[in-house]
Parts: C-alpha cells; sequence; structure tokens
C-alpha cells in the first residue's frame, strides 16, 4: 500500500517536473514557432502550427551578417569568464580558508553592487571607456562583463571552497606545499565540479547580458544581443524576423546547456545535503 | 620579367595605399522597412564614393535613442551620421551638439524639401538635419465597414463624426472594432496622439509662461473623449497597443479605423500583409472646427555630430541618402510605391509616384495641415506639434503617458489622472526651472 502511493506521488511530481519545465521553456519554443512562420502567420494571433518557412532565417542572414556577432559573443563570454575565474580563486580561497572578521561583511558588500541600478552609473563607465579608448572593443566588454559578474563568482567559488576540509589544505602545506602550490593543485581540482559549474553559469550570465553589450558597442566589438535588438522596430511587423534572430542568437548557449547541465545541476547542488 | 614585376608592384601599392586612404564612416540608425531598404542600396553610394566605407549600427528607436545621447553628450565620437527624429533636432542644435548642413553639395536641392517638414529640422534660420522620411498622422478607415454603416467618410472629418462612425461601425460579435488608437504609454506612443489629438480640441502642455494646462477644460474634453470613444469602440486591451499592435490589429481586418502615422499607408495597403488591402481609404486626421486638427509631424533625419573627424565623408553619405537622386534610385530599384515618403516636394508632383501611392495627396495636405512653431490654438512657448521640443519633455511625457494609460484601462478616473499629471507637470517644471 504504502509503495502504491509512493509511485502515485512519484508519477505526481514527475508530471509537475515536466509541466513546469513546459511552461519555462514555452516562451523559447514559441520563439522557435515564430521565426518558421510568415510576417502575416506571426501577427495572426496564437498559434502553434507554422508553415515551416525558412525565408526569415535567409533574410535575417542577408540583412545582417551573423558570424561575426556570434563570434564577439564566444571571445566576450568565454574571455569574461577566464579572467573573472583567475581572480575569483584566489580571492574566495583566502575567504573561506583564511576568513577574518571581515569577511562576511566584504562578501556582502561584492554582492550589494549587483543591487545597483546599471543606468545609474552608465555616463561615468561610458566616460571611462572613452578616455580609454574601450568603446567598441571587446577587450574593453570582457572587462566590464567579468567585473559585474564577478561578485557572483566569488560568491559561488567562497560557497564550494568552504565545503572543503581544511585539513586537506593543512596537510598540503605540511608537505612543503607553496602557497600557489596549494590552490593550484590541491584545492583547484576537488572543486572542479564548483568550478566548471560557477564558469557555466558565468558564460550564460555573460552571453546574455544585453544592457551594456548594446551600449558600449557600435559595430567592431558587437555581440549577439545587439544583433537581436537590431531586428527590433518600431514601425512596421517584423517579429517572425526578429523571432530568427533570436533563435539564431539563443542556439549556441541552449546546445551547450543541454549537453553541460549534468555538470551544471551537479555544481549548482554541491554541498547542498550534507 | 622585370618589368613585369616592377609593374605588380607598383599596382599592389596603389592598392594598399588606396586601401589605406579609405574612410570608414560609422552610421547609427532604426529599423524599418525605407532604412533596411538604404542598407542594402549603398552599392550605389559605394559606387559613387569608393574612399568611403560604411558601418550600420541599427537598434530599436528607444535604445537608438538613449545611445545617440549619451554618445553626443559624452563626446564618445562613436558616430559619424545620426538618425535623430523632429524632437532632438531644435535641442541639439540649440546646445551646439550638431553640425549645420548648410553645405550639402552643389546639386543638392534643399528647397525642394517639404516646407513643414524643414521648418521642424532648421534652427536659427539652418538646416541641422536633412530628413531621410516625414510623416504626418491621418485616418486610415475601411470603406466596406464605413459603407455598412450608412456612412460616408468626409475628406476633413471632426471627431464628432468619428465618434459616431466609429460606435457605428463597433461589431464586437464579429471581432470588429470601430476604431484602434495608441494607448501604450510613452512620450512617443500615445503622448504622440493624444497630444496632437489635444490640440484641435484646443488644449496645450504648457502656457506662455510654462504653467502646465492639465487643470483646464480642453484637456478634460480631450481625455473624456478619448476614453469614452476607446471603451465604447475601442478594442480589448488597447492602453497595451502602439503603433505595432494597431497595425496588425487592422491588416487583420479588426478595425474600422485606424488614426495614426501617414507611412502606416503603405503597410496596410500592401496585399503581401494585409487582408484588408483594397478596402483601405484616407482621410485627415479630425478636427472640432478651431483651426488645429489632430495630427502630428515627424522626421528621422540624418544628422552629423559637431565632434566626428570625417564631417566631408559623412555629408557626402547625407547628400546621397536625402536627396532627389535616391528617389529615383530606390523607385528604380524598388518601385515608387517603397520610395520614402515625405520629404520631398517634387515627389509629390510625380504622376507615377501618385499613380503607385493612392494615399500620396493626403499625406501631404496632412503635413502641410501641421504646424510645429505654431502647434496649438491658445499660444504656446514651445515647438513641436505631438511633442514640447524640451530636454525635460521625454521623461514628463511619458509619466503623464502612463497616468492617461491607467485612465483608459479603467484604473484610475479621468479627473484624477488630469490631477496627477497637473501635479507631477508642475513640480517637475519648477524642479527644472521653467516655473520661477
Amino acid at each position: 500500500m504504502a509503495r502504491a502511493i509512493s509511485t502515485r506521488s512519484k508519477i505526481g511530481w514527475t508530471f509537475a517536473a515536466w509541466a513546469v519545465a513546459l511552461i519555462i521553456f514555452f516562451p523559447i519554443l514559441y520563439t522557435v514557432i515564430t521565426s518558421l512562420k510568415t510576417e502575416p502567420e506571426a501577427i495572426a494571433g496564437f498559434n502553434l502550427i507554422p508553415s515551416f518557412t525558412l525565408e526569415n532565417y535567409v533574410e535575417v542572414q542577408t540583412q545582417r551578417d551573423y558570424f561575426r556577432p556570434f563570434m564577439n559573443s564566444v571571445i566576450i563570454a568565454v574571455g569574461s569568464t577566464l579572467l573573472g575565474i583567475i581572480i575569483a580563486v584566489p580571492a574566495a580561497w583566502s575567504m573561506a580558508f583564511s576568513p577574518t572578521h571581515r569577511t562576511k561583511d566584504i562578501l556582502m558588500w561584492m554582492l550589494s553592487t549587483k543591487m545597483m541600478p546599471a543606468a545609474a552609473v552608465l555616463v561615468p563607465i561610458y566616460l571611462l571607456f572613452r578616455d580609454f579608448g574601450l568603446l567598441d572593443s571587446r577587450i574593453g566588454l570582457t572587462l566590464m562583463l567579468m567585473l559585474i559578474n564577478l561578485p557572483i563568482v566569488v560568491w559561488m567559488l567562497y560557497t564550494y571552497f568552504r565545503e572543503i576540509p581544511g585539513e586537506i589544505l593543512e596537510a598540503a602545506r605540511m608537505d612543503g606545499a607553496s602557497l600557489w602550490g596549494e590552490i593550484w593543485y590541491v584545492l583547484t581540482p576537488m572543486a572542479v565540479p564548483g568550478i566548471a559549474s560557477t564558469m557555466l553559469l558565468n558564460i550564460i550570465l555573460a552571453w546574455n547580458e544585453a544592457f551594456w553589450t548594446i551600449r558600449l558597442t557600435t559595430t567592431n566589438a558587437a555581440p549577439l544581443t545587439a544583433f537581436i535588438a537590431s531586428f527590433s522596430s518600431p514601425q512596421g511587423l517584423f517579429w517572425a524576423k526578429l523571432s530568427a534572430a533570436s533563435t539564431l542568437a539563443i542556439a549556441p548557449i541552449l546546445i551547450m546547456g543541454w549537453f553541460s547541465q549534468r555538470q551544471l545541476v551537479r555544481g549548482l547542488t554541491f554541498g547542498a545535503v550534507k | 620579367m622585370k618589368l613585369k614585376t616592377l609593374v605588380l608592384s607598383l599596382c599592389s601599392a596603389s592598392v594598399l595605399a588606396f586601401a589605406a586612404h579609405a574612410e570608414t564612416i560609422t552610421i547609427a540608425t532604426v529599423n524599418n522597412g525605407d532604412m533596411i531598404r538604404m542598407q542594402k542600396l549603398t552599392d550605389d553610394f559605394k559606387a559613387k564614393n569608393p574612399d568611403i566605407d560604411l558601418n550600420w549600427v541599427t537598434l530599436e528607436e528607444n535604445v537608438l535613442r538613449e545611445r545617440v545621447t549619451t554618445d553626443i553628450a559624452t563626446k564618445g565620437g562613436q558616430y559619424d551620421v545620426m538618425t535623430i527624429g523632429t524632437y532632438e533636432v531644435p535641442i541639439w542644435a540649440k546646445q551646439g551638439w550638431l553640425l549645420p548642413l548648410d553645405d550639402l553639395g552643389a546639386d543638392y536641392d534643399a528647397a525642394d524639401i517639404i516646407p513643414a517638414i524643414a521648418g521642424g529640422l532648421t534652427a536659427d534660420g539652418k538646416l541641422f538635419a536633412a530628413p531621410f522620411y516625414g510623416e504626418s498622422s491621418f485616418v486610415m478607415y475601411r470603406k466596406d465597414l464605413m459603407e455598412k454603416a450608412g456612412l460616408t467618410m468626409p475628406d476633413a472629418p471632426t471627431w464628432e463624426f468619428i465618434g459616431e462612425a466609429a460606435r457605428k461601425m463597433t461589431d464586437r460579435a464579429n471581432d470588429i472594432n470601430g476604431v484602434c488608437l495608441r494607448g501604450k504609454a510613452g512620450w512617443g506612443e500615445n503622448m504622440a496622439f493624444l497630444t496632437a489629438m489635444s490640440n484641435s480640441f484646443g488644449a496645450r502642455w504648457f502656457d506662455e509662461k510654462w504653467q502646465p494646462q492639465f487643470d483646464q477644460p480642453e484637456w478634460k474634453n480631450t481625455l473624456d473623449f478619448y476614453v469614452k470613444l476607446m471603451n465604447d469602440a475601442g478594442p480589448a486591451g488597447a492602453s497595451s497597443n502602439g503603433f505595432n499592435e494597431n497595425l496588425a490589429l487592422f491588416q487583420q481586418g479588426k478595425c474600422g479605423m485606424w488614426i495614426d502615422a501617414t507611412v502606416a499607408a503603405s503597410f496596410v495597403s500592401n496585399p503581401k500583409d494585409s487582408t484588408v488591402a483594397d478596402k483601405v481609404g484616407y482621410a485627415l486626421a479630425p478636427d472640432n472646427g478651431l483651426g488645429k486638427r489632430g495630427n502630428w509631424l515627424w522626421a528621422w533625419s540624418l544628422a552629423i555630430p559637431a565632434g566626428t573627424q570625417k564631417a566631408d565623408a559623412a555629408k557626402k553619405f547625407v547628400s546621397w541618402a536625402t536627396d532627389k537622386a535616391y528617389l529615383d534610385l530606390v523607385a528604380s530599384k524598388e518601385g515608387w510605391a517603397n520610395v520614402p515618403p515625405g520629404t520631398r516636394t517634387s515627389l509629390y508632383n510625380n504622376a507615377e509616384y501618385q499613380k503607385a501611392a493612392p494615399f500620396a495627396k493626403m499625406t501631404l495636405d496632412s503635413i502641410n495641415s501641421a504646424d510645429p512653431n505654431k502647434p496649438t490654438v491658445k499660444p504656446v512657448p514651445y515647438v513641436g506639434v505631438q511633442f514640447v521640443a524640451i530636454p525635460e519633455f521625454q521623461g514628463l511625457g511619458t509619466t503623464v503617458g502612463q497616468l492617461f494609460s491607467a485612465a483608459l484601462a479603467g484604473q484610475s478616473s479621468v479627473d484624477d489622472a488630469l490631477a496627477q499629471a497637473q501635479s507631477v507637470s508642475v513640480r517637475e517644471m519648477t524642479r527644472a526651472g521653467y516655473i520661477k
């Protein structure tokens, strides 16, 4: 009897999980469906059956070059992630294994910078970028995205590192490991799942960031967010084309997320049950 | 062999020298049919100016406005040519942010620009932006539904007629709304329509001393009429509808009338996208017999920021894109119906264009009936038909637009919306130093 209830409950929860997943995924699915419609079909109201035309994809590629913004997105997302990890690992290590009475305040202060509205610092940042010649450059955007995501990266790594027993590091020190040796050869391999999931999350955040990537670029460094924005129109219905552009922009990160979901979930739940 | 090597070397050196000399200008623009067409036709510009390369930055209107404003205010120098609207030109020209365009070449026919459009782009007698396409607003209506309602649309209707026709054309059972009007909040959305409409009701944003006028009966009459009309004959969820949403409704045959930008005529009359293409008639924007119609005036124009290092190349591009010859180029490649409208008088005298665009005369009459320098029945201290050309208007217009959109959605009464609009406007204008 108990087993029957358990099975029914399991089916119920599975069904609920699928329903929630479908609700979350539906906007993406509808974007893909709309991209396969003609423009009159796209404005005609809710309809899940498109005419499966590819003309929007052809038109999007004819109007704008996809490859350049795609490469910019890859370089900026991966570059900012690697740079962020290089800076965040030592920072998280020091806070996790050599905490002071100010550590929690510092962590909170770092996180509080994420609460600031980006528009409030647009003009000072724009002036800095102008003065340092970083406007419309991949380096400038890589630095910017690294900085805005750094608090989250440090927080996540700090959480993972705290799960690693300090005694292991002490043992390494007793065996004569230097500071960098301790971080590189002992700590990092043990925290690989956490570092990997942090990197994946950071790549997703950097790939999707639209406020700064649209405002600090023009043509040379413009990533896929700017590519999508260029298809939005105040006068004229280009919803099917806009959906095709969006699909092209989100496809790489969706595919990456699909293949790495096991790693991502493992990392995100690391230390959750103890 | 030596001679051949020498010739090849010279050729290579020439190519390299030429490549080094080539100048690239960056153009910021909005994404609409006319601008996309221009990007496709740039081979013609390149053929005439092989030493100039073009970089395009295409953005949504509001993002573009924010980006070019940030760039020009901080002298970021990211753009050499900017697409800006009639609202920005007088403000930016006054700030010294734009180069005057009084030397666009000997062949450039500046006198051919429609005077009302040129007036909105001129400051201190100098043209600061060259219009790429211009628009006013007018009534687009379904001839079949009008006939069914037993009415005939006059060329110059009154608001009373529009109200009567809208209510008679409404057929909720068949999903037909008598009238579709903008309701989405924003200074360039519902407030563009409502400000132009209020002009015909005798209202104004400010008196000569910059005192807000939302507590006056003219604004009450405007907003009362609008909300009642939309409740009786407008589509459901109208407070979320802007240009694109109403365009979709009209093209699907769900609107009896639509009062909006004249450029919409080319969309609703295009059989490829519109199900009612052969049933659309046009009329001037309505009035109340007070001497002003409820139509606006707008032009997307090309301007050159004062900080550009490539002014000569930028001027060559602006001259190419906004001259009469460009209209001929578009006509030869894409047909007269696709020529950017509303900028040149000669276009409206062209028999081929009149044939291809049945709305041409009504568009020109609408443009000519709007006067940005004298937009209202009573005198005002500002320029602009559907906006007030002061920097504070973007924020203030959007705030008031949100209040009026809430009144349309039934979240507040007309009286409450007007009282709050008055209070907000007085506070903002005092803070900005207009009210002493």
